[in-house]
């Protein structure tokens, strides 16, 4: 019981505290650390996701920054075409979100279908190394789109409309962001506990048990891999509005390493973990970023200790236990 | 016709370099299934121990061994001390700590050295051009490099079918247990072999450095089309390395060289400038995908 509740408890005090976080800094008039929260919110949503099929589902994908990158340049090209009044096959462009992002998830969703399709052929080192390529040759296509500002990015004059309305306001923008990982990570703390999940974990443990109790196996990992692609593609919209910004270096495969890193540095198969992961990330980055240029050369060695002693991550040390589906 | 015989050198010499690349990290995958990320890195550290020996000494034959045993300590130091603890484990944790391996020498290369490229020199007795095949002079230094790359591929084929040291790779390859029943000292034998591949790593950046620039970044852009080789020749296999990177060199030099202008023979404007530089260069990303379909485990699987 002891253990159980501290996590409970822990998620409650999370909870709270990403609400009242823009309240508090607005009394401060502090808009940047509203700012930094944002990036917390839609990072932690690309590691949930990720977790989905890293953790629970044993895929270890190394492009998931693809699904993430793609879905910002769905919604920064839908607002281009739009502004430059050029049609895109027969469609004018939109600035509304309610169109605009659910266009995001379908065109990740594709992609992380198609590429999800090949890379499940293989395993093991395979599928890291095809996952990672993939995800490369998309990052090389938009880099070649000189007519989306190829290596320059693509900015976006305004944010797009909610429902009509303005998304200016950052806590407006924030509250929205919030909102939708809440619903990210209840969905995916359904899928993880229903029959589905189950399969998926069965898989992870015994691919060849699960086939022999007759399910089709890679089925169920597609269909993990395509929500995951789906809700990293969620969140590359959110993150094409709080950056007003995309650039192929979205979907980088440092970037892919980075969501990588969150998840682990959180905790896998913990869906609040990766959150935790995404804000220690965040905060370690900025913190070290500011005293030297040269991060990396103190972030590496970090990322190197977490790998080796530290594979259960910060919300397995405050559960003082491993995540459910986390084996060696 | 003159050009496509240059384009089909320059092919050559890639998949050559790739080779080099490709042959070591197949062979800690094969030997130790540790998927090593860090190898990119080490191709670097090879061009830039090169370029400053280069530049302090301001001779080829002086920067090529500096440059070979920069790689070889930074390979044989992170064997002992990171590598080491990671072969039991699960290749997520692998992927992670060779990601921080990565960050941690882009970083310190930008730190120590800065981020401006730096130049290097072919060797004056071979920056001149020879016509081997008349009416086409090609650079000396690149048809060096060729063989330099054949060569060591035809001694890595040599040790490993014909030396002791190469039946201890294969046996451990397949049979780990057995081979360290047998009194074999399976921890030296590791820390050789990986100390081998940061040599031909090395090498291959070296032997890049006077053909392209040597920067930061250098590598990981290099070990994508490395894994995207192995892939395709299947991993953990040193004839599938050759005959992935033979392919993927050749691909991607006459790619990006000829494909542009046949899809200008049937596409017109702007879109068709972006949409062929796109093609060109996701090229091998999609002979990647054909030979997955065909043959999920590449072209000479292992173990199957």
């Amino acid at each position: 019981m002891g253990r159980m509740s501290l996590s409970r408890v822990l998620t409650a005090v999370i909870a709270l505290a990403l609400i009242a976080l823009p309240l508090v800094a607005s009394l401060y008039g502090s808009t940047y650390a509203i700012t930094l929260a944002t990036r917390v919110l839609i990072y932690g949503m690309v590691a949930v996701s990720l977790d989905l099929i890293l953790g629970y589902g044993g895929m270890v994908s190394f492009g998931h920054a693809a699904y993430f990158g793609l879905g910002g340049y769905v919604t920064a090209m839908l607002a281009f075409h739009l502004a430059e009044g050029e049609p895109i096959f027969g469609f004018a462009g939109t600035n509304e979100a309610l169109v605009a992002w659910p266009l995001a998830m379908l065109v990740s969703g594709l992609a992380a279908l198609a590429f999800g399709a090949l890379s499940l052929r293989t395993s093991g080192a395979y599928f890291i190394m095809i996952t990672l390529a993939f995800a490369q040759m998309l990052y090389y296509v938009f880099v070649a789109l000189k007519y989306y500002g190829g290596d320059d990015g693509l900015a976006m004059a305004t944010r797009n409309r909610f429902a009509g309305a303005r998304m200016v306001d950052p806590q407006t923008f924030y509250f929205i962001c919030l909102a939708l990982l809440g619903a990210v990570m209840v969905l995916v703390a359904r899928l993880t506990g229903s029959r589905f999940g189950m399969v998926l974990a069965g898989a992870k443990a015994s691919e060849r048990r699960m086939a022999a109790l007759g399910y089709s196996v890679t089925r169920y990992r597609l269909v993990a891999f395509v929500i995951a692609g789906m809700i990293a593609g969620l969140a590359g919209a959110l993150w094409a509005n709080q950056a007003r910004f995309v650039s192929p270096d979205m979907m980088a495969w440092t970037k892919s390493g980075e969501f990588m890193v969150m998840v682990i540095l959180g905790g896998l198969s913990s869906i609040v973990g990766p959150v935790v992961g995404a804000a220690a990330f965040i905060l370690i980055e900025s913190t070290i970023s500011g005293l030297t240029e040269h991060w990396q050369v103190v972030f590496g060695p970090i990322v190197v200790a977490i790998a080796l002693f530290a594979p259960h991550g910060l919300w397995g040390l405050a559960r003082g236990k491993p995540g459910k589906g986390e084996g060696a | 016709m003159t050009l496509v015989i240059e384009q089909l050198l320059n092919g050559l010499q890639l998949g050559v370099t790739l080779f080099l690349l490709a042959a070591g990290l197949t062979l800690v995958f094969g030997i130790m299934g540790v998927i090593n990320l860090a190898h990119g890195s080490l191709y670097m550290v090879g061009a830039y121990g090169a370029a400053l020996a280069a530049a302090k000494t301001g001779s080829f034959w002086l920067a090529l061994p500096a440059g070979l045993a920069a790689a070889a300590i930074i390979g044989v130091a992170i064997e002992l001390l990171v590598i080491r603890r990671l072969y039991a484990r699960d290749h997520l944790y692998q992927v992670l700590a060779t990601f921080g391996l990565i960050l941690f020498f882009n970083g310190f290369i930008a730190w120590q050295v800065g981020r401006a490229p730096l130049l290097m020199d072919a060797p004056p007795a071979l920056s001149g051009f020879i016509e081997i095949i008349p009416g086409v002079p090609y650079p000396a230094y690149r048809f060096a490099v060729m063989g330099v790359g054949l060569a060591v591929a035809g001694l890595l084929w040599f040790v490993i079918t014909r030396t002791r040291l190469g039946m201890l790779i294969r046996a451990g390859s397949t049979h780990r247990e057995m081979v360290s029943a047998l009194g074999v000292d399976i921890a030296r034998l590791y820390t050789l072999v990986f100390g081998l591949g940061a040599l031909l790593a090395g090498l291959a950046g070296i032997m890049v450095g006077p053909i392209r620039s040597v920067q930061v970044g250098m590598g990981e852009q290099v070990l994508i089309m490395t894994f995207v080789v192995i892939v395709v020749g299947g991993i953990g296999s040193i004839r599938g390395a050759f005959v992935g990177a033979l392919l993927i060199g050749m691909c991607d030099t006459l790619g990006r060289a000829f494909a542009p202008g046949l899809l200008k023979l049937y596409l017109t404007g702007s879109i068709a400038d972006g949409l062929a530089a796109a093609f060109s260069s996701v090229l091998i990303y999609l002979v990647m995908a054909v030979v997955l379909v065909i043959r999920p485990r590449g072209l000479f699987p292992v173990g199957a």
